[in-house]
Parts: structure tokens; C-alpha cells; sequence
């Protein structure tokens, strides 16, 4: 069983969004860095670059794979984590601390389109 | 194979040297400026000759290859390499020739290029080759841009679409993403092969081909190639053929038979050149006659591609004649269905019929998984049959079988290595249902143990320098 | 007709192996394929030759080409070659080995790969190097795909109008498909422009500058300013070099550049009419993740010892499919291999003394020849090693390339701006020089 908290808004390929006042902060779910075992490097965007809701961010990469990072919101990053650049094993350790980027959102609205904690645990079928 | 853990740079001591040149007798040319000057040190290894033979005489030691054991890796085509052409290869007649001299100053090479090309067509049935590419993938990617240069020749720039199936090697999409192609893929049915009706609906004017592995990559026949061909010649599209596979039609099946417009051979699978750990290979383009001058425009590497690949590759040609040339094809089918049915009563057989030239388990039947033990993986039954002697199979490729074990004899092995090859997978598969932990642990006779990747890929030292 | 050696199965063999199976004949094997696609005849192939037929079929071939001394460059070089280099490389442990999938087996590829990488990197100044590209050219179209995949913003590459044809005509047709705009960098006196490269820069659209270390008229150029002006645009500075001047020539580390690449073929491999050579690629360690093609990295295995393994795979083809910026598998790790012996028995004072006798006697044949007062020097003063580049004055290049082919030398290169292009090696002694300035007067 993986862990979920309440409270966070999931999305459907598994990134995690804790709102922040007009602030999205994202990560992955701890399902997600179950599925992909030892991670070993976090791909993040910069500082200032616009993202987009259901477009790829970043990417997760393991030994043998690579899974992408795709931004639940709309915006500008404005704050990456830096800590993750050389311990990308923090993502396993907590997936839920281990935050990826914060999001200033030019469209909260698409939060609603997120599922909360009881439909994403129905999602991942646990 | 021994453990032996020096690098080069360990042996260098200052002053010792490992060159031999003559006397220089011309005048002392002029420094170079300051501003154009190496100004950092130069920290090269300081070696004796000896101390160099030994040091790469050992670390060859470590290595397998086709000489040392079996090597049935799926897709690689792992066939012996036969010697002589090493030797032909290492003429100073061919070896000392300078690539810009002209055609009249090398007619010998010339005649190798012409006759090589002759070769090909007649055994592919294509009209003609390019052989600047330099490996499978090099070609996949000219053929590519052959393809798209021959639709913008006829105007049609709508066509930025290609389709790829789902069991394709994984230079396929790529290439087609550096080629400036957009691909979609297409899936495959519960037997193996490409879904036709899936197909159908992918095709229209903005495709620019498909590329198809015929036998693909699950060592099955695409058998209604006959229909994939005539619907996307229907929508104008064309059919790039991947050469990996062509081994298992040597002297049986032409490509261009078939329909394929392009395609890619590797010399170093199917043409018996050695693959040298990851190259030198060569992967020669063959084009049907109205792509004929597309490929005359493309230049995609420095001068002539790998012409001592190009060398090796003919001999073997000659050396096999219109004789042998289709008992390649035909045991290297042999081979693969005689493996498949002695191990298919313990590994998993996903799709039943007779293969070519390689076929796809889906890990063991029995893997021995139980309270508190996983279950041995295909990893597992890689790494153990190291200890017992062989290189692995292809592993985890194609993706549409979890645990996939993809096995490609060549025609190269005789029944004793084959027998003897099924008598350790079944000893494997015996080892897991007892106890999966003797293959968890697996290889235990190697010169190392398994490595710790995810820390070599955390915290990447990628040079001696950085561990100083 | 007699068997072939290479095919063990006995007649006995292949019956019992049949009947395994569960079918009749060979051709059985075949039932899936339809008929019409089951060729029907012999081949049009000759027959088979025996191993003495090939190597007489072979010796004949080999003996129609001229053998001339050689005077040219242009990208590749008749450098000597030791002898423990062939020898090794053709050890079939290394030889008949597939690339390093199964590491626990494969350390011997693996720990030549991390030496070739370790040397390159001392030879560039740059951190990081992958397990090799298929040659120059081909390197530095992946350079600039490197670069393009870098930035979202820009939408043009330049490259200098110095750099061998090959190199250029290569990136255009990789530029070509993948959808780069290229712009080419004039040159001025013999070395790219920095005048031309700031006013390209100006238009904000750079994502790297391709430029030679040495160009195709043999000057060593002077970058000054150049990587200041591209990192002040955001783009990445590209350095073509030949990496056996690196020894003596200033680094693309020392430019500040950001990637190398170039043509290796001058460590030592055999000119062979062009191929197998290998072209290399060092990175700066922030562009690392970009990097295409193999890398190895260094670790350790269960029981602690040193272990050397494929590493940041997540990079490449067979993982990222079409979402790959690069297409490379197999490379030329055997030649990987032979440019490591090179470097490890040439070490810091051969590699200088080649550079050195070359470039002497490049800088001699120079000044012979001028003095036959046949030729103008026109980069006069422009420092350069073992290549440099005259206009004839009294007969066509292409008059004077002939004329000297039929004295025994491939000499005096004919440049499309109606220049001559020479070289010199170690390998050439004084007297085959003297020879050639000979020849030339003789005309």
C-alpha cells in the first residue's frame, strides 16, 4: 500500500499539488516513486519558465527508465528544488516532502479538474 | 576470467615511455603564439610497451565474446566472425589509402564498393546502396531522410507522420524524432503481428512511411505484409525495412519482393563482421529505383562510410556464394525453433508457431516465488547463466512482455552447444522453482558481482580524474 | 561443393533437430511466409570461393591501387600507427564482444571505454566524455543537435565557413531534417570571423556556434572573445578539433567552450580509405544529461571492488524512444580502443614530438616550396601545425595535384578557392619531402 494524504489535489499521471494561496506546489505521488524504484535523477525546469496543465515539466529517472513529469497547473515556475539535483533519493524517501516545483497559477480553476484523495487512492486501485 | 582491477593511468610512472619514432631531421619550426597555445599539463599515461601489452592483455581477459562461448543475444546476431577477412581487411593496399584520392587511383576499392553493391541488390532484391552509414542505426536514420527528401522532391510536405509498431527496437522511433518525423505507433495483435485493422484508420496523406522488422522483433513472420504494403503504397506512404532481422531470410526472402521501398542491412549482424564491443559497424542503405536519386544526394558521414567493415563484409560474401548462402538463413531458423522447443515446458511461451531466426520467452513458468521469497526474475536467469558459461539473452526487450528473454542462436552453433545451452536453462529453471534466492545472487563465477548502478548513475564518475 | 566452415550442423544433425521440431523439412521452417514471397532459383551470386580464392580474389584488389606517398590532410591523417595497436585490438576477446549489456562480463570493454573517456577528457580540458560517436562529422552534427535540445528559445545554429567540407556538408544534412536553421560564419583572413559571429549573435536566435580549433587551411584559430559573446546570448560554443594537436594547441576547456567534438582518426588508425574511424564528443559536466550516445561510469559491485558499468541510460534510445534527441547505439568502440593504446604508449612526450615533426616539417615544406617562387603565401604569418594551404601561381591546383600524382604523390589538395592544400606527417622523412618539392620544381 502506498501512502496518500489527505488534503492534496492528485493528478492523474500521479504528481501531487499542496495549494499555496495563488502557489501550486508539485511532486509525485509515493506511488509513483514506488513504481519507479531507486530514482537517480530528477530533470526539472528553471526558474521563470511557463508551464503548462497536462504538458511534461521534467522527468523522473531510474537505472533503467524514464517517466515524465507532467505539471497538474498552468503557470510560471517560480522555485525549483535544488536539494533534489543531488539527492534525487529524497523522492523516495518521502515522496510527499520531497516537493519538485512551485507554480505561480494563472488559472486556479483547473485545480477542480484534480482529483482529491479518496479519487486518486480509487485510481490507483488500493 | 580473472579479476583485475588496474587502470592505465595507475601504471604510468614520469619518464618511462612507450613510443618508438625516428630522428627528426627537419629545421625547428616556430613556436606557436601564446594565444593559440595549450597552456594546461597534459597528464597522459607514462608507459612502457610491455607494461601496455600486459595491462590491455588483462583486461581482455574480463571480456566474452562469439570466441569465448555462446552468445545468444536476440536481435544482435551474434554469428562467428571468420578470420580470414580480418586479414584481407589489414592489407596495406586498402589500409594505407587516403579517402579523398580518386576513383582511378583506387580501382581495387572501387571494384570491393561496386561488386559489394551488386552483392546486396541481388540478395535483397533492392535496386541500389549507399554505404556511408556507419551502424544499424546511422542507416535507419539515412533511409529516414530518404524517405522524407523523396516526398519534398515531389512537392508533398504534408507528410511528417511515420508509423511504428509497438514491438519495434527502440532505434526506430528515435531515429525517426532526429529525422524530424513525428511517429505513431501502431499495436500489435495478441499473435504477435501488427494489427492491420488498427492500422488502417492511422493511414492518410500525411504519412510518410512505415517502418516494419520483418521477422520483427518477436522472431515472428509479418504475415499479411502483402496487405500493410499495398495500404500504405495506397495512401502514398513508403515501407522502410529495419535490416536487424534480416539474417533468418538470407537466401530465402528478398525485401524487395515484399514491397519495401528502403531499408537498412547491418554488416556487422547479418554479414559476419565483428561487432568489436559497440563497433565499428556498417549499415549500409538499399533503395528500390525511384528512390534512387535521393539517396545520391545525402551525404550523412565524412567520406566513404566504414570501408573496412565494407572489406570484411564481402569476403564473407564471396565465402558463402550463391551456395551457402541460404543455409544461413535456413539454420539459423533451425537453431531457434530446436531451442524453443526444448525450453518451452519450462519458460513461458507466449505465442506458439514456428519462429525465425529468434523468439521471445516470457520469463519462467515456475519462479519459484513463495512467503518472504520473491519470485527469480528474467535478470535473475541472465545473470546465472553467466556463471554456467554463456553470454545472456536479449533481456526486458520488446516491451510487450514483462519479463522477456529474447534468444537468437545464428547458424554458427553446432547441436552440442545448443544441447548443452538447454540443459543450463533448464538447470536454471530447476534452481528457481528450488530456491530463487541461488539466482538472486547470481553470477557468482564472474570476475564481479552485480554492480551498484543506481549509485554509478546518482553520482556519475565518469573519468579517472574524478576519483582523484 | 565442399561445406562451409562456418556452419557445423551435420547431415545427422539437422534431422534430429527437424524432428524436435515436429517438421519435416527446412523449408517447413518457412510455412508462415507466403509463397509468392519464397524465392524461387539460385541467386545470381557467384560460387562460393575457397579461403585461398579469397585471400588471391583479395591480394589482386588490393595491389590495383597506388601506392603514393602522402602529402594530404583534410581530415584525415597518415599518422604512424605501433604495432601493439593492432595486435591488441585484434584479441577476440575485445573483437567478437557485443557492446557491454552483461557488465559482470564486459569489465575488460567497460575499463577501456572509462580510460578512452578519462584521456579525452584530459586532451579536451572538458569533464565528461561518452564511449564515442561514428566520426567527425557525424559528432558534430550531434553537437548540434546537443545544442538545439539545450534551449526552447532559439532556432539557429552557426557554423564557420573554416570547417572542413565534410563537416559542413554532414551538419547541413542533419540540420536539414531535423529542422535547424544553419547560418555560416564568414571568414576573415583564414579564421572565423568574430566581427561575423557578434553580428549573428545580435539576433538573439543562437543555440551554439560550431568553429574548427584547427581550420581546413591547417591555421590554428584564435577564439578569443568568442565564448564570452555566445554564453552572453545563452547559446553553446562548439569546438571541432583534431585531437592530436590538443597535445599543443590551446583547449576547448582553456575557450571556455562548452562541447568538443571531432574526428579521432589522427590517434593512430589507419587512413583506410576513410573508415572505420571515430569521432568524439566531451561535454562540459552541466551539459552532461544532454550528452548523446554511451557512457560509462565507475562503481562498485557486491563485495566493494572497483566495477565499471553503462551509466545515465535514461539518456538514450532504448529508453526514451522517440523522445530521444539522438539516435546512437553502437559507435566504434574497437576504435575507441585503438585511440586509447595510442594515447597510453604515445603518452605526454610522443603525442608533442609527433606534433613537433610534423609541424617541422610542414613549416620546412612550406618554405621550400616558396622559395620555388611558383607559390603565394596567402595567409602569410598565421600560425598553423602539420597543414597549410598556397596558391599556385603557375599552373591550376587541380593541374598540379595531377601532375603529382603521376610522380608518386598524393599531394597539393585543390581547394575550391583555387588554393593547394598540404600536410606533412612524422611519418614523412626529409628526403621523401625533398622529393616532393622536387617533383614541383620539375614542372
Amino acid at each position: 500500500m502506498s501512502k496518500i494524504l489527505e488534503g492534496l489535489k492528485y493528478s492523474e499521471s500521479h504528481e501531487w499539488v499542496k495549494v499555496e494561496g495563488n502557489v501550486a506546489v508539485v511532486g509525485v505521488s509515493d506511488f509513483a516513486q514506488k513504481e519507479m524504484g531507486d530514482i537517480t535523477y530528477v530533470d526539472m525546469p528553471e526558474v521563470d519558465d511557463e508551464v503548462s496543465a497536462g504538458e511534461e515539466f521534467g522527468a523522473l529517472e531510474s537505472v533503467k527508465a524514464s517517466s515524465e513529469l507532467i505539471s497538474p497547473v498552468s503557470g510560471k515556475v517560480v522555485e525549483v528544488n535544488g536539494e533534489l539535483e543531488d539527492a534525487p533519493e529524497k523522492v523516495n524517501e518521502d515522496a510527499y516532502a520531497a516537493w519538485i516545483i512551485k507554480v505561480e497559477m494563472s488559472d486556479a480553476s483547473e485545480l477542480d479538474a484534480l482529483l482529491d484523495a479518496a479519487g486518486y487512492k480509487a485510481q490507483i486501485g488500493e | 576470467m580473472k579479476y583485475y582491477d588496474k587502470l592505465i593511468f595507475e601504471l604510468s610512472r614520469e619518464g618511462r615511455c612507450g613510443f618508438s619514432l625516428p630522428q627528426n631531421r627537419y629545421p625547428a619550426a616556430p613556436e606557436l603564439p601564446a594565444a593559440v597555445k595549450r597552456s594546461s599539463a597534459l597528464n597522459l599515461p607514462e608507459v612502457s610497451e610491455p607494461d601496455v601489452v600486459r595491462h590491455y592483455t588483462n583486461l581482455s581477459q574480463m571480456n566474452f565474446g562469439v570466441d569465448t562461448g555462446f552468445y545468444p543475444l536476440g536481435s544482435c546476431t551474434m554469428k562467428y566472425n571468420p578470420k580470414i577477412n580480418e586479414e584481407i581487411s589489414s592489407l596495406p593496399g586498402f589500409a594505407s589509402q587516403h579517402p579523398l584520392e580518386e576513383d582511378t587511383l583506387v580501382p581495387g576499392v572501387r571494384k570491393v564498393y561496386e561488386k559489394m553493391n551488386e552483392a546486396l541488390r541481388v540478395i535483397t532484391g533492392m535496386h541500389a546502396f549507399t554505404f556511408a552509414p556507419c551502424a544499424g542505426a546511422h542507416g535507419e536514420l539515412t533511409g529516414l531522410m530518404i524517405m522524407r527528401q523523396y516526398h519534398m522532391s515531389r512537392g508533398d510536405f504534408a507528410r511528417t507522420k511515420v508509423i511504428v509498431p509497438d514491438s519495434a527496437h527502440g532505434t526506430n522511433p528515435a531515429s525517426a524524432a532526429v529525422c524530424g518525423l513525428q511517429v505513431v505507433q501502431v499495436k500489435s495483435l495478441e499473435n504477435g503481428r501488427i494489427d492491420v485493422e488498427a492500422l488502417k484508420p492511422l493511414l492518410d496523406n500525411t504519412v510518410a512511411g512505415i517502418m516494419m522488422t520483418n521477422p520483427n522483433t518477436l522472431g515472428l513472420f509479418e504475415t499479411q505484409i502483402k496487405e500493410i504494403a499495398s495500404l500504405v503504397h495506397g495512401v502514398g506512404g513508403l515501407l522502410y525495412y529495419d535490416g536487424a532481422n534480416m539474417n533468418p531470410l538470407m537466401g530465402v526472402v528478398r525485401p524487395g519482393d515484399m514491397g519495401f521501398d528502403i531499408m537498412h542491412l547491418n554488416l556487422h549482424k547479418t554479414f559476419s563482421t565483428p561487432h568489436g564491443g559497440g563497433g565499428p559497424g556498417s549499415g549500409p542503405v538499399g533503395v528500390a529505383a525511384h528512390l534512387e536519386g535521393c539517396l545520391k544526394e545525402l551525404r550523412v558521414s565524412g567520406f566513404h562510410g566504414n570501408f573496412g567493415v565494407i572489406l570484411k563484409a564481402y569476403a564473407y560474401i564471396l565465402s558463402l556464394g550463391k551456395d551457402h548462402l541460404k543455409k544461413v538463413g535456413q539454420y539459423s531458423v533451425l537453431g531457434a525453433n530446436y531451442i524453443k522447443e526444448c525450453l518451452k515446458d519450462v519458460y513461458k511461451l507466449p505465442i506458439e508457431g514456428v519462429c525465425k531466426h529468434e523468439f521471445v520467452f516470457d520469463g519462467l513458468i515456475n519462479d519459484g516465488a513463495r512467503e518472504g521469497v520473491p519470485g527469480a526474475t528474467t535478470l535473475d536467469v541472465a545473470k546465472r547463466l553467466l556463471d554456467y558459461g554463456f553470454h545472456a539473452p536479449t533481456i526486458y526487450f520488446p516491451l510487450l512482455f514483462h519479463q522477456a528473454l529474447m534468444i537468437e542462436p545464428t547458424e554458427t552453433e553446432s547441436k552440442e552447444t545448443l544441447d548443452a545451452f538447454i540443459e543450463v536453462m533448464r538447470k536454471i529453471a530447476a534452481e528457481a522453482a528450488e530456491d530463487p534466492n541461488i539466482l538472486h545472487g547470481a553470477p557468482h563465477n564472474t570476475p564481479i558481482s552485480r554492480p551498484d548502478e543506481t549509485a554509478a548513475a546518482r553520482n556519475p564518475i565518469l573519468k579517472y580524474q574524478d576519483t582523484l | 561443393m565442399a561445406q562451409l566452415p562456418y556452419l557445423p550442423q551435420t547431415k545427422a544433425d539437422v534431422e534430429a533437430m527437424l524432428r524436435r521440431i515436429g517438421v519435416k523439412s527446412l523449408e517447413d521452417l518457412y510455412s508462415d511466409v507466403p509463397a509468392e514471397f519464397l524465392h524461387k532459383g539460385a541467386y545470381a551470386l557467384p560460387d562460393a570461393l575457397s579461403e585461398q580464392e579469397i585471400r588471391d580474389c583479395f591480394a589482386a584488389l588490393a595491389a590495383m591501387n597506388a601506392s603514393l606517398k602522402v602529402f594530404v590532410g583534410q581530415g584525415a591523417y597518415d599518422h604512424h600507427t605501433p604495432s601493439v595497436i593492432p595486435y591488441l585490438c585484434s584479441r577476440s576477446e575485445f573483437l567478437t564482444a557485443y557492446t557491454p549489456y552483461q557488465c559482470e562480463i564486459s569489465q575488460g570493454t567497460l575499463r577501456y571505454i572509462f580510460e578512452y573517456q578519462s584521456l579525452l577528457c584530459e586532451l579536451t580540458g572538458l569533464d565528461v566524455c561518452n564511449a564515442s560517436m561514428y566520426d567527425g562529422p557525424t559528432a558534430a552534427a550531434e553537437a548540434m543537435m546537443m545544442a538545439m535540445a539545450g534551449t526552447r528559445k532559439k532556432t539557429r545554429v552557426l557554423v564557420s565557413a573554416t570547417l572542413l567540407p565534410q563537416v559542413l556538408e554532414v551538419v547541413k544534412t542533419y540540420a536539414k531534417f531535423h529542422g535547424v536553421e544553419l547560418g555560416v560564419l564568414k571568414a576573415d583572413n583564414g579564421q572565423t570571423s568574430l566581427k561575423a559571429l557578434q553580428e549573428e549573435l545580435a539576433k538573439d536566435d543562437v543555440a551554439g556556434v560550431l568553429v574548427p580549433s584547427v581550420n581546413r587551411y591547417g591555421i590554428v584559430e584564435d577564439h578569443s572573445g568568442f565564448a564570452e559573446a555566445i554564453h552572453a546570448q545563452k547559446g553553446l560554443l562548439l569546438e571541432y578539433c583534431d585531437p592530436s594537436a590538443l597535445a599543443v594547441v590551446k583547449t576547448p576547456g582553456e575557450w571556455d567552450a562548452d562541447v568538443a567534438v571531432g574526428e579521432g582518426q589522427s590517434l593512430g588508425l589507419p587512413l583506410s580509405y576513410g573508415g572505420p574511424y571515430v569521432g568524439f564528443m566531451t561535454v562540459k559536466k552541466e551539459h552532461m544529461r544532454k550528452m548523446p550516445g554511451r557512457i560509462v561510469g565507475q562503481t562498485v559491485d557486491g563485495e566493494g571492488r572497483r566495477s565499471f558499468v553503462l551509466t545515465l541510460q535514461a539518456r538514450e534510445q532504448h529508453i526514451k524512444r522517440e523522445k530521444a534527441t539522438s539516435n546512437i547505439c553502437s559507435n566504434e568502440s574497437l576504435m575507441a580502443l585503438w585511440v586509447t593504446i595510442y594515447l597510453s604508449l604515445m603518452g605526454p612526450e610522443g603525442l608533442r614530438e609527433v606534433n613537433k615533426m610534423s609541424s617541422d616539417g610542414a613549416h620546412y615544406l612550406k618554405a621550400e616550396l616558396l622559395k620555388t617562387g611558383k607559390f603565394e603565401d596567402v595567409y602569410p604569418g598565421k600560425p598553423f601545425l602539420k597543414e597549410f594551404v598556397l596558391r599556385p601561381k603557375t599552373e591550376s591546383a587541380a593541374a598540379l595535384h595531377g601532375r603529382l600524382e603521376k610522380a608518386g604523390f598524393f599531394a597539393a589538395w585543390p581547394l575550391e578557392e583555387g588554393l593547394v592544400s598540404f600536410c606533412v606527417t612524422e611519418k614523412r622523412t626529409k628526403e621523401e619531402t625533398d622529393a616532393l618539392v622536387c617533383a614541383i620544381k620539375e614542372g
